[in-house]
Order: C-alpha cells, then structure tokens, then sequence
C-alpha cells in the first residue's frame, strides 16, 4: 500500500491532525448559502407564534382582552399566563436557582416582558393579531438603579418572594436582594488595607450589553401526538441541557424529546438560556398538533432574551511601596434584572468572579457580590467568557492600572513583579482556584518587545508635551492587558447546570473501510468543531481527518453533554474526543496484535499504525485494523471498533495572553482610533492556529464594541434606549483595525492533549486592553479611571471634565 | 417587524401619480427608495393603506448639467449621484456628501427626493441643499411651483410641502471654488452626531469671495448659516474669522440629547466638525 | 386579504408567486421560493444578512417589498456558485477562513460579488468600505477582507489570461 513508501513526516502531515490550519469542512454549505439554522426550517402547515410584549418596565397586568385578535383570519389561539397556568408552565426555572415568568403573571417587570402569545397561520397574520390583544396596565414606580433597591421608598419588584428570607444561594435581606456570595478571607484582607503603606480605591463599572449574536433566538416544536413524539428544533448552546429542561416541565418523558441544535448563527452566551419563547412554541404544538415556529427579532433580542455584564465593581488593593501586592478587595453590586436567570454553573451565584486576582500573585483577597433586581431585562450571560470572567479580568486589569498610578509607576512594570511565576504552577489563588500552567513573564516580554513598548512610551511622553504646548489636540493612548482565563467547565463536584455535571462526552465509531463519525455533547456556533474535533481524533486514532465526521446537537444521536459556552468545548468535550480515542486505540492494539501474531505489549503505535517492536516493517495500520474488526473473528475482542468517553475534568484550564493597543484619541470630538493592536494568546496546546487566530480576530472585534460604544442603556424611567442596530453598537469592516496576534504555548498539563481553549480569551482580554488605552491616554492630565463605553461623547466628556477644552 | 396592510400602486407618469395621491389623499405615501418609510412601517408607526411608489415614472431619475444648473431627479439614487461624472464635475461637494449617507446597500436604494422630502433632520442632503441654495419642484394637483430649500423646511418631519404634493426634482447652480461636507458619525450608517456642509470661493485678491454654511441634525431642521455665510464674505480666511464663523454657527444650532451623546457634547463636536469643513474647503478654493 | 400574482426572476429562473404587497421580499424569497441563503439578521437594514442583487445593485432585502422587485433580475447567494463550480469568492472565503457561524456569509459574499463588479481591483480601504453594510459578529471582518482581495486578484489575472 501507498502508505509504506511515506515517510513519518508525510504520514502525519496526511492526518491533519493537531496543530494543522486545517480548511474548515463547515464552510461548503456556508457559502453556498446552505446552512440549515432554525428559520429556514419550514414544515407542512407550521404555524408561526409572536409575542404581544409589555411597553411598560413595571406594572400591574389588569386585563387581557384577545378577542378582537381572535378575530383576525389566521389566527388560531392567543395563549396568556392563565392558560399556562393549568400546566404548571407559566412560570419556568432559571438555571439560577430562580424562576422567570413564561407570560406575564398578574405583572410585568420589564420593558419587553412576553405577555402573551399569539399563534397564528403565518408571522403576518400573527403580527397583525398582536395589535390586537389589549392589555390593561397599571404602571408602577420602576427600579432603574439597583443603588436604589434597598431604599425604604424602593418599589417591591418580586412580589411572588417578597417575603421570602432564603434564595436559591442564602440569606436575602431585601425583597429586592437575590444574593450575597463570599468568597476569600474578609478579615485578613480588610485587616491588610488598613495596615497597608499605599491603597489604591476604585469603583470599576462594566456596564450592561448584550451577545447579539447574528442570528437571534428561535425554536420549531413539533407535536407529533400520534407517536408521543416532541421535536424541537432550536438556537440551543446546550441541547441536552433544553431535553431535560423541557421534560421536567412538560412531563412527556426524556426519550420522547428529541432536541436539534441546526447550524447556529452564533451564540456568544445569548443561546445557553431557555426563554418564555421556546416553551410558548412547545405549548402552542401540544395545543395545536401542528408544527410551531417562533423566532424574535432584532429588537426582542437586544430587549428581552439574556443581557450580560452590568457589575458594579468597587475595589481596593494593597501595595508595599515598591508595588508588591498585598491584597486585594471588591464588592460588587450585580444588575441582575427582573429574574435571577444568569446562566452560571449552580454553585457560583456570580460565575468564577472570583478568578479576579487576575494573573498575579496576591497573597490575600475578598470578594463579596450582592445580586440585585431592578426592572430589566433578566440574563446575565457569558457573553463570549466564561461566567464573568470578562468582569473580573476587566476589575484587576483596571485596579492595577490605578494602582500603578497611585504609585507613580510603570504599568507593565508593575504587572511584572506581581506575575504568578512560572514555577509557582499548580498555583493556588487567594480566591480558591488552583491555575494549571502558565507562563506569564514570557508572554508578557514578548508583548513589550513586539511592540516596542519603550519607544510607545517615549513617544506618549513626546505627544503629552506637544499637546501642552498647544501643538495638537490628539492623545496617544496605551493599552495594556495581561489576563488569565479560567475555562472549561467543569469538575462535577464544583459544577453542574440544574443539577446536571458539567462533564462532557464523544462517541465514536470507526467504519469498517476505516473511516469514522465521531458525535459529542456540545455544539458548534461558528467554532468549526467539525473541523477542529477531527483533528484531535485523527492525532489520536491515526485517520486522517478528512475522513472522520462529526456530529453533534441532536439528542436523539449524540452522547448527553452540556453544550457550547464558556469556552468548554476545547477543555471538556475535547478532552472526551481524546479519550474516547484512547479507547479505540487500545482494543486496536489488541486486534494489530493478534493480527502480526506478537503479544499485546510487543506492538507500539506510530502516527497511524501498530509496529512490531524492532520490526518497522511489520506493523498494521488503523484503518487495517478497523476493517480486521468487522471481518474477523478476534479471540477475546468484541468485534466492530467503537468507543465512548465521559470526560469530568479533573481541574478548569486558564489560558492566558498579553494584549496592548495603542489608540489615538481626539480630545474635541471623543473620536478614537486604533492605531495598533497585538494579542498573544497561550491556550496551550493549538490544535488548528488558522481557527485559533480567527477566534481572536472576532473576540476582539468584540470587545471591541463592548469597550468603545456597545451598551444595553435604559433611562431613568425603565425604557431601553439602545434596542435595535441603530444604536446597538456593532463595529463593520469600516471602524474595525487589523490585528497582530502571536502565541506562546503552555500546555495544560491535566488536560489529555494540553489544550486549553481560547474562543473568549479575546473578549475578556480585549476589553481591558482598549478601555486601558483610553483611560491610559488621559492619565497625564490628572485622570485616574473613567467607565466604559469609551463613544464619542464620554471620551469628550472625561476630556471635559479634566478642563482639556478651556 | 411587519408592516400593516396596504394596496400598493405603480403609476406611471407623474400627472398619474399626482391624480392617485389627490384620489388617495391622507390615507397615501409616496415612497421612494423606502429606507425611511418601510422600516417606519415595520415598526407600525407609519401605516398607510396605499403606497404610491415613484420607481416606473422615468422622468423622475435623471441627473443633468445645463448653462450651470444642475437638475437632479427626484428618483436618482445616492449610488448614481455618486457615480455621476457630470455632477463630480459640476458639484463634487454631492459626492463628497452622497458618500457619507448610510451605507453602500441603502445609497443604491436611498434616493435624492426621498432624502430631502422626508423632513427628517438626520437626513445629510437637507442641509446640502440649503448650502447650494437649491430649489425643489414640487407637483400637485394645482400644478408645479417651486420652493428654495432653505424655505422648505419647518420642524421634524414638517415641511412646506403639501401632503398631495410630491417633490419631483432639486435643481441648483453648479458650484466653483471650495467645498467639503464633514460629518462625524458613531460608525457607518449612523446619522450625524454634527455634520457641515460648506462652499467657499477665493477671490482674485486672495479674500473669501462667497460662503455658504448648512449643518446637519444639530436641530429639529437643517440650519443655514445665514450670518456666518455673509459675514465671511470679503474677509481672508483665518484662525480669527473661522473661530467668529463658527461661533456664529453655533448660535444658530438647538441639537438635543440623544444616544449620541447631550447636546452640549454636540455643540462642541459641530463646533469642530464645521472647522474642518471650512479648513477643507477654503483649501480647496 | 389581498394576495397579488408576482413574478419575480430569481437566479435566472422565473417564479410564479402569489402574496400581499405588504410582504417584504426577504420573506417571498426564503418562505415561498425557498431560496434560503439570504438571512434576517436585523430587520433595521443595518446588518446586510439578506443582501441581494437587483439589476445590478446590492440590495437589503428586508426593506425592499417583494412586489417592487417585480420585473428585476435577482441574485441571491444560491445564484453565484454552487457544487458543480464555486464562485471564486466562494472559494476565497473558504480558503482564508472569512467566515465562522456563516450567518453573514450569503450577504457578504453576495455584496463582495457586486464590490468586485464595479471596482475590480480594489485597494483594501476600499473593500472595507465597500463592505461596511454587512455586520459580521465572528470574524472581525480581517479575514473577509483578505478572502476579497485574493478574490479580485485571481479574477484579475483571470481575465489577464
């Protein structure tokens, strides 16, 4: 055969296994306009539902009148609270431990809230029905600030648990209060700030915004009542986690429901939730015995399914001196909107804020977080991050520039001396983490001197002076950031979603010509895991990738996972694929043994095959192998050649990177522009760098948006001002830079193949280093932080407020 | 994001679309290139029940230049006005500001009529028109007349024209000497945080031999800048008098807040974008 | 209610179809032609997900009425290239990794498509403006811009051969 006249080096190249810039497999049908995403799903006599929804932030529901919007030809039920109510489904579980309204019950909480929804023959007629429905409100006082929720003139928003004292994470002490989370030694780190020779103090906003994914948020369900058969097709980060979702609440049994993720036109944490719209599609199909699709638009999107961020983040930190840190304190006041439906594992109330230490040695830390509820809209997701992560990396990179300018010192040098040390690793935080790997002194050289960051600072400090003379109105701004991500959730015993561990799984099958399908627990929303997943297998079994398919979101076929966010996939499900691989390779070699007639223990594997110890001749390849396995009968070896693998990680994985940009700012029009961006980013071991470096294209671009413009604003009377593309900020190709990346490599060392993730590093290092480079710029003229968005008009105003336009 | 019923119409001269709209009366829109209109629509707040749309007139799409006019119609695109080698030539500041307008889709849709027609201050050609001190023809069922562009304009979505008019053509003289439309803007397809339109001539003695200055969403209309205009007439072009242009524009501006920031943040931005719009343009003279 | 009798010519193929001049024409195409590579993104015109070209002009096909599109030529994404031959475009943006959850992917090759017909070798300033009317959340627009210019190039010296 062909394969004996290569070489190792062309055997492994034809794998394209890991570290390939493989082509994507994904990207045929995507450009020819071929992908299947939940709206193009269209069935026989499918009905379409549409929302009638609360223009009202906070009111009483007096009255629904549907009975002109019956009327309409078409239309075939309106459903409100009331006919869910028989069901049990017009409230639903968060997967916070706390439960959202369905249709409004009695009240509405925020601008948007589903109030009632009406299934009609087509969207056009169902929207004209929507006109229809009357409700009678009686508007009450909105709660806008959550600084305001605990004042004795606040209004009561959640009256179902006003009275009650316990939540789903402890003691409430305020109807309006959800949570207090601790975490770290409050007395030693209070105790540290009051002895300490230089404090720095700061309250760091990160404000609320919204994933925005391309593609908004829907679902098909379809009843089929003679078989007892439920399918739901639907925008689903985490469709094993929906099955189960919808089987407790509807009562028809895990194995009748059938969940499909079709492509999904991102996700970015918007898709991880279930919403009143996916349960009203699945009611209205048992109710109607057809097919229901519902699919939200623009404005639904950015005004009622999950917001992210909103963390109001006081801070103090401790330094000697000579800038080593001493300890670190933040109370954070966390927006959390109408319904405590931040999409966190159970036991993390703020998702792994607490990974704010950052990437630096600080021997004493405290953090408390207080959920609030205001009338917003409730989510709280992970938006491109991994559980607040973002928030938290955005806190330290934030405090240590403030720190740096409270001790007159040079950001990056600061950063330098508190850096984790390289043989710190396993390295054990404050705040409960143990870090995998990492080398941060490295990364963080690499960055300086890649961009010259002496001469940046040479020519920043030429710039200030040019512009006290009055020779330009221009700034120059620096960036820095230094992040650790925390990622791939989880360990069971720390984390589970509605009770269900955060593991992961692959099931493969080899073909008996040796090719393979390959299915997991997670699902793609761009990531290109049919690409990327196959490479990791093809490295491990030794068939090319190119012929191995993989699957994933459909139930009824895929082994139970929970699904695509947090940058788990890579960590978790990645490290199932390598597994489950491992086990294929075993009974293989049991089977190429017995094949070149030698013991078990005399074969070794090499790229592709099984070779007779001191015999490179004799050897078996995978796919020789695989066919051996249905067609002979092997002594003590179950025939065929399949494998699964449940994968608990036994520890997340914390990739890191260092990130500047160097911005030039207008002082007079708040005008920003990005004159240079570099990333390095660590995920450990890289698995296809053409995917690594489009991730951290798209996360910056992201964060990008987040730090300079994109916000979910609402005025003080509850309305969101910031609901359609219009004002919603998203960057095009126009105001978007170019970007270098580069790459260190620190393997994880628990994780099978070393990987540890990287689609969100971008995103949550990102934002720092853009909101740096702005606060950086002014620094000079006597500004210590100013809060993001950096738009036009808030750059103008920290200008302004400095006297920069007398 | 659906649109209410309407019955659509498609005439096809002008005196049979001024019959249609006289016939139709309130309950009837004209509609253009419908980026203003149909996304009004889909969120219900415009719900006409006929549509007259204008694409079949033929007449109503023509760019000419004759003895120093220039003729627009009322249907030419952002798209053709920019392609228009006629009118780079007779009026390159269209151009300079057709380019600026939303964004490369909506210019192949977006039309001249439909952008100044409309009433709505974001709008960037208002102001335009009123730099060049343009005349908009307008039919209706008592005949054709005409208005400048610096009369059309009342309030927010109100203008002289009349609700069973409709705005056929914009005509106006070519301009020499300098120009330059600046806009500052959150990114591609945003309207104007503050936007400049400005004309500039340099006389044989070096000295500003004629002005013109409209803004952009700096109020409920476009605002010409009558004062400034003539006051730097006859004057050179300096730091001094483009500071007491300025100053004088600003006079003249009411922005209000909005998600671009408050007004007092606008008056400093259209403060900084007029001075760029008079830099550009008095080196351009 | 009112359905009219439209005929719209789609992909060089005509189509016989009946619906009420309210009816945009991103819906005709993906629900009853079933011609569904444009998408809704934003239903605003902001992001470009259902572009499409009409007699020669890209064109945001959610704010567009089917029955204003009556007698025009239209391309979508299915008309461009398909599995017996690629349009380069298609090939570029496979080849550079210009696209991730391809939600944008149909607009934006379908806008390239009418950018490159009209300016053919662009620089990449121009591509980037050219491009602005099409939101992508994945990519951060580096690689689109760079699958457009090796487009152009090859069907520049394409053209020279």
């Amino acid at each position: 055969m062909n394969a004996e006249a290569k070489t190792i080096e062309e055997r492994q190249a034809a794998l394209k296994g890991l570290g390939t810039s493989r082509k994507r497999v994904e990207d045929a049908r995507f450009t020819q306009g071929k992908g299947n995403y939940v709206d193009d799903i269209k069935m026989p006599d499918m009905l379409f539902g549409d929302f009638v929804r609360s223009q009202h932030p906070h009111a009483y529901v007096k009255s629904i009148d549907t009975s002109a919007a019956l009327e309409v030809p078409g239309v075939i039920a309106v459903l409100t609270a009331k006919d869910l109510e028989p069901l049990g489904l017009h409230w639903m579980p968060t997967l916070a431990g706390d439960k959202q309204m369905v249709l409004a019950d009695g009240k509405v909480l925020f601008q948007g809230q589903e109030v009632a929804f009406v299934i009609a023959e087509d969207r056009y007629i169902a929207a004209d029905a929507v006109d229809l429905v009357k409700v009678e409100y009686e508007p009450l006082q909105p709660l806008v600030d959550p600084f305001k929720a605990e004042l004795p003139d606040a209004p009561i928003l959640r009256e179902d648990i006003a009275d009650a004292k316990e939540g789903a994470h402890g003691a409430r002490r305020h109807p309006n209060h959800i949570f207090t989370w601790e975490q770290g030694d409050k007395d030693a780190t209070e105790s540290i700030l009051s002895s300490a020779p230089v404090v720095a103090e700061e309250m760091v906003y990160y404000h609320r915004t919204h994933p925005c994914p391309l593609e908004t948020c829907g679902a098909v369900a379809s009843m089929d009542k003679v078989n007892g058969k439920l399918t739901l097709w639907g925008t689903f980060q985490a469709p094993h986690v929906v099955r189960t979702v919808a089987s407790l609440l509807s009562g028809i049994a895990e194995h009748n429901i059938r969940v499909v993720s079709p492509d999904i036109g991102g996700g970015f944490g918007n898709k991880v939730g279930v919403y009143p719209g996916y349960v009203c599609a699945i009611v209205a199909s048992i109710v109607t015995g057809k097919p229901v699709k519902w699919v939200e638009d623009r404005m639904e999107n950015l005004s009622s399914t999950a917001f992210a961020r909103d963390y109001w983040m006081q801070g103090k930190i401790a330094a000697t001196p000579e800038g080593k840190i001493l300890g670190l304190w933040c109370h954070t006041t966390a927006d959390h909107g109408a319904f405590d439906a931040c999409a966190d594992p159970t036991k993390y109330p703020a998702g792994f804020m607490n990974i704010c230490t950052g990437s630096y040695d600080i021997p004493t830390a405290y953090l408390a977080v207080d959920g609030i509820y205001t009338n917003k809209a409730p989510g709280g997701v992970a938006y491109r991050c991994s559980f607040r992560v973002t928030e938290a990396a955005y806190f330290i990179e934030r405090m240590v520039e403030v720190l740096a300018i409270k001790l007159n010192m040079d950001a990056a040098e600061l950063r330098r001396i508190n850096f984790i040390k390289k043989e710190q690793f396993p390295y054990q935080s404050a705040l409960g983490w143990e870090y995998d790997s990492g080398d941060y002194h490295t990364a963080w050289d690499k960055a300086l001197a890649a961009v010259n960051y002496k001469g940046l600072r040479e020519e920043q400090a030429k710039q200030v002076q040019a512009f006290k003379a009055g020779e330009t109105r221009t700034l120059m701004g620096i960036g820095l950031c230094h992040f650790t991500e925390i990622v791939g959730a989880g360990p069971v015993k720390n984390c589970d979603l509605l009770g269900m561990g955060m593991f992961d799984s692959c099931e493969i099958r080899i073909h008996p010509t040796g090719s393979a399908i390959a299915r997991l627990g997670t699902i793609s929303q761009g990531q290109g895991h049919a690409t990327t997943f196959a490479q990791i297998l093809a490295s491990e079994i030794g068939i090319s990738a190119d012929d191995i398919t993989i699957e994933e979101g459909d139930t009824d076929t895929a082994p139970y996972g929970l699904g695509t966010y947090g940058s788990r996939s890579t960590p978790v499900a990645g490290a199932a694929t390598a597994m489950a691989g491992r086990k294929i390779r075993a009974k293989a070699q049991m089977i190429a043994a017995y094949l070149l007639e030698v013991h078990d223990n005399d074969v070794e594997w090499e790229v592709d095959r099984f070779v007779v110890k001191g015999a490179p001749e004799r050897f078996k390849t995978m796919k020789e192998v695989a066919f051996a396995s249905y067609t002979q009968a092997i002594p003590g070896v179950e025939p065929g050649l399949e494998a699964v693998s449940y994968y608990d990680p036994p520890n997340m994985t914390y990739p890191f990177g260092a990130y500047i940009c160097v911005m030039d700012i207008n002082v007079d029009t708040g005008e920003t522009d990005i004159r240079q961006f570099y990333a390095l980013d660590d995920c450990g071991t890289r698995i296809n760098p053409m995917i690594i470096e489009g991730q951290v294209h798209g996360g910056l671009t992201e964060a990008l948006a987040i730090a300079l413009g994109q916000e979910i604003a609402y005025d003080e009377l509850g309305n969101i001002k910031t609901g359609s593309l219009m004002d919603f900020f998203i960057p095009t190709s126009w105001e978007t830079p170019d970007y270098v990346t580069d790459f260190t490599e620190t393997p994880s060392p628990h994780h099978p193949i070393g990987a540890k993730g990287v689609g969100e590093s971008p995103n949550v290092g990102g934002v720092p280093a853009f909101s740096n480079a702005i606060n950086d710029a002014f620094k000079a003229f006597g500004l210590t932080h100013t809060h993001m968005p950096h738009d036009h008009w808030r750059v103008w105003k920290t200008a302004n407020d400095l006297g920069m336009h007398a | 994001m659906i649109p209410g019923r309407f019955d659509y119409h498609q005439p096809e001269s002008l005196a049979a679309a001024v019959t249609l709209l006289s016939e139709l009366g309130d309950d009837a829109r004209v509609i253009a290139g419908g980026h203003s209109l149909i996304p009004m629509m889909k969120l219900r707040l415009a719900m006409p029940e006929h549509l007259i749309d204008l694409k079949a007139i033929g007449d109503l799409k023509h760019i000419t230049v004759a003895d120093g006019v220039v003729s627009i119609g009322a249907m030419t695109t952002q798209a053709e006005l920019i392609g228009s080698a006629a009118l780079a030539d007779a009026a390159p500041i269209v151009k300079e500001t057709a380019l600026q307008i939303a964004d490369p889709q909506i210019r192949y849709q977006g039309t001249i009529g439909g952008n100044v027609a409309n009433g709505d201050p974001g709008n960037d050609m208002p102001a335009l028109m009123q730099c060049l001190d343009a005349s908009f023809t307008l039919s209706g069922p008592n005949g054709q007349r005409e208005v400048r562009a610096r009369e059309f304009y009342e309030a927010a979505y109100f203008t002289t024209r009349d609700d069973l008019e409709i705005l056929t053509r914009v005509t106006f003289a070519a301009h020499g000497g300098g120009y330059a439309y600046e806009k500052q803007k959150r990114k591609i397809g945003d309207y104007a945080t503050a936007a400049a339109a400005v004309l500039l001539s340099k006389g044989a003695d070096g000295a500003c031999s004629s002005a013109s200055i409209a803004m952009t969403n700096l109020a409920d209309t476009p605002i010409y800048c009558e004062e400034a205009s003539s006051a730097m007439i006859g004057a050179g072009i300096d730091a001094t008098s483009i500071e007491t242009a300025v100053k004088s524009c600003l006079e003249c501006i009411e922005p209000v807040d909005d998600n671009r920031g408050p007004a007092e943040f606008k008056k400093h931005a259209a403060g900084m974008v007029l001075k760029r719009a008079i830099d550009s343009a008095w080196s351009r003279a | 209610m009112t359905k009219t009798s439209i005929t719209l010519n789609v992909n060089g193929q005509t189509h016989e179809t009946k619906a009420e001049p309210r009816e945009l024409l991103i819906h005709v195409l993906r629900e009853q032609l079933e011609i569904t590579g444009p998408h809704i993104g934003c239903e605003t015109s902001h992001c470009g997900a259902c572009t499409v070209d009409i007699d020669g002009r890209s064109v945001k096909s959610c704010t567009l009425f089917a029955i204003q599109a009556q007698g025009s030529e239209i391309t979508t994404i299915e008309g461009l290239g398909g599995p017996d031959k690629l349009h380069v475009l298609q090939e570029k943006f496979k080849e550079h990794h210009g696209l991730q959850c391809g939600f944008c992917t149909p607009g934006m090759i379908t806008r390239a498509h009418r950018l490159l017909e009209e300016n053919p070798d662009p620089t990449e300033q121009e591509v980037r403006f050219g491009l602005s009317g099409n939101l992508c959340r994945c990519t951060g627009y580096q690689n689109i811009v760079k699958a457009v210019m090796a487009a152009a190039s090859e069907l520049n010296q394409t053209e020279v051969a």
